[in-house]
């Protein structure tokens, strides 16, 4: 199972933007979004929680529909299931490669990017935080919707389909922790929410997206 | 010889998105022999290799292949462009939980290229680099999907030999091939008779059929 | 006889075509009835006065929103358990149904929202969990739709209806801790049936009769069509192969 993360970690690496481009792409969306609600720094810090959080939404996004095509085109995917690590255990290893290689650097950079939006002194610890805890689910869940679409010639668009409504719950916990954060409010309620979802997506999913693979490769 | 076939069919049919293509399929393959199957294409030579391989599921019919006990080899190599080819075997050293890789270089010919990334092979060397993964296994059974295709004639002595090889250590050899191995030894199990008949003739039904039940 | 038995295509085929009649008429009977005795047999409300009627179509049409979500659930789940294609069918039949019935019951909110607060679209908690509800719809129309084979479709979207079903539970809670809303619960749910008066609630119970039916007839009908097309895609198969 290491030895498939390594590989998965390697080829990241090598292919090039497999690290970069999720944190290119976070940080166009954070420089677009002054342009289109104007400059004005109190807008900024109101919205800046949401807006860092839909960033680091759409830029897992980005990579999702490569978890699993090119092991499916070149062959891999068929050797894997057929290997002795058992497919659950793939999978996991999949999302885990890809929280690696897209919502770590997320996490690391997002303060930067908190920066640029005005965002307030205590918002940043629990930024930080809340991305920690929410971006594995982001990345599981986006495994099974990559498991689902992985025979599909052009996957992409229905993939987002699929994966954006099953992100609402880690996104509005995510977000709203904070926003209570900032604001100085509670936010243990939040804060168990997020790491409740996180847990027990990280823990089951990966059957509902084994069972996909299977029947996809089937 | 008290010991049970490596791998043995019975009544076996598989399908083929919803349709039934062979049925009524029986062989055993014991350790130490190798079975080639032969048949016109579209037959369902790669869809009966893929059962076997526990990648789908029997439509009927009983198959004793432990999944476990099954190394399969499909018309892809399943190898990484980026990777060299010393790195692409260890990696499937690693999930298999073997060791060396030297010996499986040397079989199909590839220490001199072990630095190489994949993507710099030619057809016949990424071929014979996903043959080699067959050695790394340490699996007793090997289910072999054309595996000649863009191997030249060199290389094709080399494969028989591994093939020869594996054999005599104990192993089984299933394979799916139109050209001739030299494997002499080796039974040959024609497809055409166990194609599939339509249901109205008695055939079996595909889970398409059932729409008809 | 067990109930399985109605599970078999060629069963079901006879037994649809025996009830369709049935199902279609009366739905016509309690969809009209309850719909002219709600509009026009039933006093205005002190409060909102004729807007509030809008209920007999509002309220079925939800409650079927998410019911028809159910009934794919449990049918998905007897298709990846027992394998019986009709269920998987009805699930695919029931989908189009539910989607419309969910975006009934948006658009007559909106209708019902704009005099009663003022505005055509307000994030409350209801209607921001049916919009929730509508993607899931979609995505899973979507995902049928994109895959060929039709087991390998049942089984995805099965796995799909699933994992669909938490994750929309859990948006629900998510969006009511979210914002509280202004929604009017009590007079419009059913569980406070006590609140709503007798006259808005009768002709109100028959209109959901009829909003059932309809639902019944409907993927009767539709996967009346689905058993079908599946028919016709194995001929053209075997054709192909033969």
């Amino acid at each position: 199972m290491i030895a498939l993360l390594a590989r998965d970690l390697a080829l990241a690496v090598r292919a090039g933007g497999g690290f970069g481009l999720g944190l290119a792409f976070f940080l166009i969306v954070v420089t677009l979004v002054p342009f289109g609600v104007g400059p004005e720094g109190g807008v900024l810090a109101r919205i800046a929680p949401g807006i860092l959080w839909l960033g680091a939404l759409l830029a897992c996004l980005l990579s999702l529909d490569r978890i699993f095509a090119l092991d499916y085109e070149d062959g891999s995917l068929d050797l894997l299931a057929t290997a002795p690590i058992p497919l659950e255990g793939v999978v996991t290893i999949k999302a885990a490669a890809h929280w690696i290689t897209t919502g770590l650097p997320l996490v690391a950079a997002a303060p930067v990017f908190g920066i640029l939006l005005h965002l307030e002194g205590a918002g940043f610890f629990w930024l930080t935080a809340s991305l920690a805890l929410g971006t594995p689910a982001l990345s599981v869940l986006g495994t099974f919707g990559a498991a689902l679409t992985v025979g599909l010639k052009r996957g992409g668009l229905l993939l987002s389909l699929l994966v954006l409504p099953l992100y609402v719950p880690t996104l509005i916990f995510g977000a709203e922790l904070v926003r209570r954060g900032v604001a100085g409010m509670e936010t243990t309620t939040p804060l168990l929410m997020l790491a409740g979802i996180t847990a027990a997506t990280v823990a089951l999913v990966p059957f509902a997206s084994a069972a996909a693979i299977r029947v996809n490769l089937r | 010889m008290s010991e049970p076939p490596l791998v043995s069919v019975a009544g076996l049919a598989v399908a083929r998105g919803g349709l039934a293509v062979l049925e009524g399929i029986d062989f055993v393959v014991s350790r130490g022999a190798a079975l080639i199957l032969r048949g016109p294409n579209g037959i369902g030579k790669t869809t009966l290799l893929r059962t076997l391989a526990g990648l789908q599921p029997p439509l009927a019919g009983t198959l004793s292949a432990l999944p476990e006990a099954v190394a399969y080899a499909a018309h892809a190599d399943g190898l990484k462009a980026t990777l060299s080819v010393t790195e692409n075997l260890r990696f499937w050293a690693a999930v298999y939980g073997t060791g060396s890789i030297d010996p499986a270089l040397n079989a199909m010919n590839l220490s001199a290229l072990r630095d190489r990334p994949a993507h710099s092979l030619s057809a016949g060397q990424k071929r014979r680099l996903g043959l080699a993964r067959l050695l790394v296994t340490g699996r007793p059974v090997w289910v072999l999907d054309e595996p000649t295709v863009s191997l030249d004639a060199a290389s094709v002595a080399l494969f028989a030999t591994a093939v020869r090889a594996h054999l005599a250590g104990g192993g089984a050899a299933l394979i799916a091939t139109h050209i001739d191995l030299g494997l002499h030894e080796a039974r040959v199990l024609d497809l055409t008779p166990f194609r599939a008949r339509p249901p109205e003739a008695g055939g079996i039904r595909g889970s398409f059929d059932e729409a008809f039940a | 006889m067990s109930i399985w038995e109605y599970a078999n295509p060629k069963k079901f085929m006879q037994t649809s075509a025996w009830a369709l009649p049935w199902v279609a008429g009366l739905t016509l009977v309690t969809l009209i009835g309850g719909l002219v005795w709600g509009f026009f047999f039933t006093p205005d409300d002190y409060k909102q006065g004729s807007t509030v009627k809008i209920i007999y179509i509002h309220v079925p049409a939800a409650m079927m929103a998410i019911n028809v979500w159910a009934m794919m659930l449990v049918t998905s789940l007897i298709w990846l358990i027992r394998r019986h294609h009709v269920s998987a069918l009805a699930a695919k039949a029931a989908a189009p149904v539910g989607m419309v019935m969910t975006l009934i019951a948006l658009i007559t909110g909106a209708i019902w929202g704009q005099p009663m607060w003022g505005t055509w679209w307000e994030w409350d908690p209801r209607l921001t969990s049916f919009l929730i509800l509508f993607l899931f719809y979609l995505g899973y129309i979507a995902l049928w739709g994109a895959i060929d084979n039709p087991d390998t479709a049942a089984d995805l979207t099965g796995v799909l209806c699933l994992v669909g079903s938490v994750f929309a539970i859990l948006s629900r809670y998510a969006v009511n801790f979210w914002n509280q809303g202004l929604h009017q619960g009590a007079s419009l749910s059913l569980d406070k049936e006590e609140n709503v008066a007798d006259v808005f609630w009768y002709p109100l119970v028959v209109s959901i009769t009829g909003f059932v039916l309809l639902f019944l007839a409907l993927v009767l009908i539709r996967t009346r069509t689905e058993i079908r097309a599946r028919r016709l895609q194995a001929l053209e198969t075997r054709e192909r192969m033969a």
